[in-house]
């Protein structure tokens, strides 16, 4: 019954009537709730989000320019002991992204020491030369990362991707919770589910971890770039759980290199910015200046020390697709020791070796332009046509050093409601990691991410993809 | 609090009073038209345009003065700005920015409010109709409630000020097309349609039973004026609008410090309204009189918007 002989999160290699051994209480519940029953709630979950107005714009797409992202109720769920490893690896990988873009904007022992060609810094669009020389407040840059992984088997993990700018889904991860206790409270009567409702509360002891100076009492706030964008609900999600404003370009002013928010009682100094913004449009006078979104003079406060900006200006650059091939290699140089979660094998367009093997095994690879995101300009071999194939391999021998190639995975499943009941469906996972000045936290949960369709592997929301709780079990006695 | 934010509560405030006065108005309309004794259709669609100022707006449609497409018009044209769907949209985009002022279950009944509208293209006859606007004020007082269970703070405190802002203007404009636009030539004051007038009137705001019971006798206009101009016991009096922006205003200043030519301008309406008697306004002309109301209406709207930095 597994898709093509992909591991199952829940039913291992055995289907429903053999599951992994850990998992047969949650397989009872399956087999004992019948489909009928899981629609009607999973129907009431998406009702009650599309009244709560979580939503994310599709752009576009007109009809449907506030979708929700398809829910669904099948949980995904790690045990204690693998979350525990992943939780080090994860932490070892965030720490290692924060020391390489201190070293990066800073000594740049790494280009020094030859690990990485520093024409791929200094040449690639996420460098950003305005922030080289400035140290964030308290040596932190990447305060919030995202870390997508996929799993191929019981202990195999692989980063796909770190998402160090301005990573989303967390809102999901919460309200994906609330919908599971409301729906399936005897779920949480079997099981004892780490709880993710202090993510606001992490979050906030991480900004304010990182307020300029010694101020008890730093003015903390969200920056949105409005309510039309496709993240929005989001930000207004975390700004009101944490009993922050959340802000608009247009409510702050920058004067003598302090930023202040425009108030009813007047200005207010402003200590930390969690932007979800993205570089390009933060500041006019220094990025585009052609952008209404921005603060201008923000860079200039930034700099003088006087305000911290979450994620760090400039962090592009350790997220970068390019750079991501280089992870083994970075995090050894920085730990000292080996990464305890792998990259996915990468081969490098730009090297000839390795474009010479990307085309003669294109139909077996999945290729990435290497600043694409969100499903948009990437092939995936096993299900491409011939045509894409070949529209494929016109690009990548016109210019290769935009393409990343890897081999595709057997991305693991787990069980999801579908019109004929249960099925196995790909999923992947995006945990939350936060570094403040007192340390790291990783959230105990994440975003799972469903591809909803048979077979396929692109859990894309923008690509109609859905999304599942992730449990976190607090014992592995269940 | 932000100046946007509290900008944008007072504007939710005064659209979703709007939105709620206009299904009041088409209902009692629809009422208006099939009580009346002889064909009152056109006059009755009219009357209801010109309350909100959008006779011309409606006529530019070229379409006839028909209850179907009046009571379109008037709830769920997109084209037009004063419909009640788009006082809704309004209201929600106004919600929507500011989210993080209201509590999940004000906001939730705001974008309930708005779904149902958003699925709706025809009002269908009267009975459709009728039901669209039940619906529309369960979901406003939905969020009259939901602002209730609320902190009791700047962001409650602007929304209740837009509402109660909009409010004066809502009735101003109802007391004064029925004095001067509604009653046919041919029609005697005091005759039946100019008793069905008034007591549709009172309908609109909810108050044919407070009127029996303040009043204790048979529809008198002059009553009905005194009811809605000076009698601070009707929610939705002019007096008791004025005593609530008066009451608004010095909780906004208790919390934020914020106080002056607003509060001065309504503490003086309030204090001319409570020597004004309803007799005198009627000798020397109620046009004038609610006119004048309207506009310091307006007044008051721009001073509000300056004591608290809207943006």
């Amino acid at each position: 019954m597994a898709a093509s002989g992909a591991f199952d999160e829940i039913w291992g290699h055995g289907g429903p009537e053999n599951p992994r051994a850990e998992f047969a209480a949650l397989s009872e519940w399956l087999a004992d709730t019948d489909a009928a029953e899981l629609q009607r709630r999973q129907q009431s979950a998406e009702a009650a989000f599309r009244q709560l107005g979580i939503t994310f714009a599709v752009y576009g797409d007109s009809d449907a320019a506030e979708r929700i992202i398809p829910f669904d109720i099948v949980p995904r769920v790690f045990l204690a002991g693998e979350w525990a490893r992943l939780s080090e690896g994860l932490e070892q990988r965030v720490n290692a992204i924060n020391a390489f873009l201190e070293d990066i904007y800073g000594e740049r022992r790494i280009l020094k020491e030859g690990i990485i060609p520093p024409e791929l810094i200094y040449l690639n669009e996420q460098f950003r030369a305005e922030v080289d020389g400035v140290r964030p407040p308290h040596g932190v840059w990447a305060h919030i990362c995202g870390i997508d992984l996929v799993r191929t088997g019981p202990d195999q993990f692989y980063v796909l991707e770190d998402n160090a700018r301005t990573p989303s889904g967390v809102s999901y991860m919460l309200e994906n919770r609330e919908a599971m206790i409301r729906l399936c409270p005897e779920l949480f009567r079997d099981f004892r589910v780490a709880p993710v409702d202090s993510y606001p509360d992490m979050l906030l002891k991480t900004m304010q971890s990182v307020a300029p100076g010694n101020n008890p009492k730093p003015v903390c706030v969200v920056l949105t770039p409005g309510h039309f964008n496709s993240a929005y609900y989001e930000h207004s999600f975390l700004a009101d759980s944490m009993g922050v404003e959340l802000v608009e370009a247009a409510d702050l002013v920058v004067d003598d290199d302090v930023v202040w928010m425009q108030t009813i009682a007047g200005r207010v100094k402003v200590d930390v910015i969690y932007r979800r913004i993205d570089d390009d449009f933060l500041d006019p006078l220094v990025f585009r200046p052609d952008s209404m979104l921005g603060v201008p003079g923000l860079m200039a406060a930034y700099r003088s020390g006087n305000v911290a900006i979450l994620n760090a200006p400039g962090n592009g650059i350790a997220d970068d697709k390019a750079i991501y091939s280089y992870m083994p290699e970075i995090v050894r140089f920085y730990s000292g020791g080996e990464a305890k979660l792998p990259n996915v094998e990468t081969y490098r367009c730009r090297e000839p070796q390795a474009l010479k093997y990307v085309l003669e095994h294109l139909p077996e690879l999945v290729v990435k332009l290497v600043d694409g995101s969100g499903g948009y300009g990437m092939l995936v071999g096993p299900t491409a046509t011939r045509q894409e194939i070949a529209d494929f391999r016109a690009a990548l021998v016109a210019e290769p050093h935009r393409y990343i190639a890897q081999p595709t995975l057997a991305l693991s499943t787990v069980p999801t409601l579908v019109e004929q009941g249960l099925a196995p469906r790909h999923v992947d996972f995006r945990p939350f990691v936060l570094t403040g000045s007192d340390g790291v936290r990783v959230a105990p949960g994440g975003l799972t991410r469903v591809a909803l369709r048979e077979g396929s592997l692109v859990v894309n929301s923008s690509q109609g993809g859905g999304t599942k709780d992730s449990f976190v079990l607090l014992d592995d006695g269940a | 609090m932000l100046s946007r934010t509290a900008a944008a509560l007072y504007w939710l405030g005064r659209y979703l009073e709007r939105a709620d006065f206009i299904a009041r108005l088409v209902e009692a309309t629809i009422r208006l038209d099939a009580l009346s004794t002889r064909p009152a259709g056109e006059a009755a669609w009219e009357s209801a345009l010109a309350v909100t100022y959008t006779d011309e707006a409606f006529a530019a449609t070229g379409e006839a003065l028909t209850q179907a497409q009046v009571a379109r018009f008037l709830t769920l044209d997109m084209s037009h700005p004063g419909s009640i769907v788009r006082c809704l949209e309004m209201a929600r985009n106004n919600a929507r920015a500011v989210r993080t002022a209201l509590t999940r279950e004000a906001w939730t009944a705001i974008n309930r409010a708005w779904l149902m509208t958003q699925q709706r293209s025809s009002t269908g006859g009267a009975i459709p109709t009728l039901n669209l606007l039940e619906q529309v004020k369960g979901e406003t007082r939905g969020f009259e409630g939901a602002i209730h269970r609320m902190m009791r703070n700047e962001a409650t405190l602007l929304i209740q000020l837009g509402a109660a802002i909009e409010r004066a203007d809502n009735t101003a404009r109802l007391v004064e097309i029925k004095y001067h636009l509604l009653l046919p030539e041919d029609e005697q004051v005091g005759g039946v349609v100019d008793r069905d007038q008034w007591n549709t009137i009172l309908q609109t705001v909810s108050a044919v039973n407070a009127y029996r019971w303040l009043y204790n006798d048979g529809l008198q206009p002059a009553n009905v004026i005194d009811l809605l101009i000076s009698r601070a016991e009707l929610p939705r009096s002019l007096a008791a609008c004025v005593e609530e922006v008066v009451a608004l205003l010095n909780a906004l200043a208790k919390r934020t410090g914020l106080q002056g030519e607003a509060d001065r301008m309504a503490r003086a309406r309030m204090a001319r309204m409570q020597k004004t008697r309803t007799h005198d306004v009627i000798v020397s002309g109620l046009h004038e009189h609610l006119e004048a109301f309207v506009a310091e209406n307006a007044m008051l709207d721009a001073a509000i918007a300056r004591q608290f930095r809207f943006i």
